[in-house]
């Protein structure tokens, strides 16, 4: 079992991951048209990448934005959601040791030590009760949320909790281990073909909106081009 | 279009078909027609696979659903924060769902539509500065409405609008040979004032090609003179031209995307036949974004550029302050408790906030400018814009959306509200109408006029 979830299944996950979302990305940006969105993509290099750079950044950033100020409870969850979200999978010590154990290296040189990786899980946890909450009392979140979208959040927060399951060794650890690199694979599976493709598609709409604001709206007239 | 039928998907295209449907008033007629209509849904479905692309159906796809863009809507405020007017729900519930029902909608499922696509939103664009994901809802309502007009469900007032860009090449029935005579007229009427004032017609390589917007032959000629005049007191070698004068295009509000073609290819005509230096459009917030900001890519215009450099009022203006063309007599600037209404068009799609703050400066004494909260970018609608001063059907969510202004304005304690823009205007004038909040409000011009100091070689001899 282990084997087939640490073998045959990691690597059809990671690939449906790693492909599916550069195909929805690839396929996001040569499928806009200047034509049809408007806006002169390709004539002013500098402007467009200017402005999509700062779209990005700017939002990235907790408070940045006056998006950002404006919505402070919803910056805290969102940010203690995604921090963890980014980060644990790719520099959490035991992903790191089993990465190595499979392709020979590490995929970042600086690993997360055991507390800090347990914090940044716990704060995922909160985050995802927080947006989860958020959605459930607030009408204007409520009204536009569907189920799915909660199997989203919560396919995104169970490798976190059966993750720290197994860290505790709740019970049985073994199947919460199992468990969790089950999680984690459905969530690599699904990835570019929900909703959670805006794991690569926020960068690529924020880009393009950052493009669209840096060339043709404004970001040509004023130095400081819009403030986000 | 035939006569009998006032609410067809056929676009007005003759002044037989435009006088009939203007002779229903209101569009009671029209409206009643709308009930009928037939969704031809293969056209529908058809339009959406080949025009709806990459940017809005990722948008629709990635919307969180999270509702930051709530807050940002003054239509959402305004209403009591009800959900409906969530800018997101106003496009998944609409767009959305005839996405996901591949074009199978109905008579009642378009009407609806519509009212959300003209009566629920102006696309000010000012929630795309909210939302995470960078997702443009006023993008996509106006997407919709292009699509709504296709198949005829349009308001009333915005499908006599595109047909009248049809056929006069103007938002209004004013045709040329009425524009060249009322400035000339009217330019006549302040010569007493301003020895050699004149109106240059088709002079070629001028340095300004001056645009209006028809309202102004129709309603304020006034407002001409003061263009006239304030060219002629900056030295300015200018002209406009006697075909091709319009700026706006109520062709964009409605959707009506063939005929924004067809009236701003008369312009970039006219640049292209008169050359000159630079277009200057008047105090317009939707004719600047027409025929400048969206124009170039209606004609294909690969840089999105127009044939010529062409600018807004404003920038004309405090280039003009700047260089010292124009002086203001310092005596006669404003000294009454003044804000400015900044408009959606040219500050938060045209990024020219600062330029009219520069003006400001000149213009009011320090001191008594005070800023509306929030202002620049983040400002609110006036709300009346994307053509929605001129639907009489939703005149009161109209009226009820006016709140939000109403209250950023009576917080600055202005008694004077400074409308570079002829939508800005009309709304202000209509909330100050409705709301008797004791404000006066302005273009630019008609201060700047008494305002600006003249060389003593144009004073008149006495």
């Amino acid at each position: 079992m282990y084997k087939f979830l640490t073998g045959f299944m990691f690597w059809v996950s990671i690939s449906i991951f790693f492909i599916g979302l550069s195909v929805r990305f690839i396929l996001y940006f040569k499928g806009l048209d200047w034509r049809l969105d408007r806006v002169a993509y390709k004539s002013y290099p500098f402007y467009a990448i200017k402005g999509a750079l700062k779209s990005i950044l700017k939002w990235i950033i907790p408070f940045l934005t006056h998006g950002w100020r404006k919505q402070s409870c919803m910056t805290i969850a969102f940010f203690t959601f995604h921090i963890g979200a980014v980060i644990v999978p790719f520099f959490g010590l035991a992903h790191n040791v089993f990465i190595r154990s499979k392709i020979g290296v590490s995929f970042f040189p600086v690993t997360l030590n055991q507390i800090t990786t347990d914090v940044l899980s716990w704060l995922v946890i909160i985050g995802a009760v927080m947006l989860t909450t958020r959605r459930l009392i607030l009408p204007q979140a409520k009204i536009l949320t569907k189920s799915s979208d909660y199997f989203i959040l919560f396919l995104s927060v169970a490798p976190f909790i059966t993750g720290l399951c197994a860290r505790y060794e709740v019970g049985n650890y073994l199947f919460w281990l199992y468990l969790h690199i089950i999680c984690g694979e459905a969530l690599l599976i699904a990835a570019p073909f929900t909703k959670l493709s805006h794991i690569v598609l926020f960068f690529a709409s924020r880009a393009q909106l950052g493009m669209d604001y840096g060339i043709k709206r404004g970001g040509m007239k004023s130095k400081k081009g819009i403030n986000w | 279009m035939d006569s009998g039928k006032l609410c067809s998907k056929e676009p007005v295209k003759t002044k037989e078909q435009l006088r009939t449907l203007l002779k229903d008033t209101g569009g009671k007629l029209y409206y009643k027609q709308m009930q009928e209509l037939k969704v031809d849904t293969d056209l529908l479905w058809q339009t959406i696979k080949t025009t709806l692309k990459s940017r809005i159906k990722t948008w629709l796809e990635i919307c969180s659903g999270c509702g930051m863009c709530a807050e940002s809507c003054f239509f959402y405020l305004a209403n009591d924060k009800d959900p409906k007017q969530v800018p997101s729900y106003k496009t998944q519930s609409t767009l959305g769902e005839i996405v996901k029902r591949k074009g199978k909608v109905d008579n009642a499922f378009m009407r609806f539509a519509m009212d959300t696509a003209w009566g629920k939103c102006t696309y000010c664009n000012r929630c795309a500065l909210y939302c995470p994901n960078g997702i443009d809802t006023g993008a996509m309502i106006s997407y919709l409405r292009g699509v709504l007009y296709q198949q005829g469900f349009v308001p009333w007032e915005m499908k006599i609008g595109a047909g009248m860009h049809r056929i006069y090449y103007a938002q209004m029935d004013v045709t040329d040979e009425e524009f060249i005579e009322t400035f000339e007229w009217i330019a006549e009427e302040y010569e007493e004032d301003y020895p050699n004032l004149k109106v240059p017609v088709d002079v070629k390589n001028a340095d300004i090609l001056y645009t209006i917007n028809a309202r102004e032959v129709k309603h304020y000629p006034e407002d001409l003179a003061y263009a006239a005049i304030l060219f002629h007191l900056a030295g300015e070698s200018w002209t406009v031209t006697s075909k091709g004068w319009e700026e706006t295009s109520l062709a964009m509000f409605a959707g009506d995307w063939e005929a924004c073609k067809i009236q701003v290819k008369q312009v970039y005509e006219a640049m292209e036949r008169l050359k000159p230096k630079r277009m200057i459009g008047t105090e317009c917030g939707h004719a600047h974004r027409a025929t400048v900001i969206e124009g170039p890519y209606w004609m294909g215009r690969k840089d999105g550029k127009p044939p010529v450099e062409s600018i807004h009022y404003v920038e004309w203006l405090a280039e003009a302050l700047r260089t010292g063309k124009l002086k203001i007599n310092p005596e006669k600037r404003i000294k009454t408790p003044v804000t400015i209404q900044d408009s959606c068009n040219y500050v938060r799609n045209g990024g020219l906030k600062d330029i009219t703050r520069e003006i400001i400066d000149y213009m009011v004494e320090p001191g008594y400018f005070v800023d509306m909260e929030p202002n620049g970018e983040n400002n609110f609608c006036c709300g009346g814009g994307g053509g929605f001063n001129g639907i009489g059907l939703y005149r009161d969510w109209r009226n009820k959306g006016f709140t939000i202004k109403r209250d950023q304005i009576i917080k600055t304690g202005a008694k004077l509200v400074l409308t570079p823009c002829h939508n800005c205007w009309d709304a202000i004038r209509d909330l100050e109408e409705v709301f008797k909040i004791g404000i006066n409000w302005s273009f630019l011009k008609p201060l700047l006029v008494n305002m600006v100091e003249i060389p003593e070689s144009m004073k008149p001899k006495p």
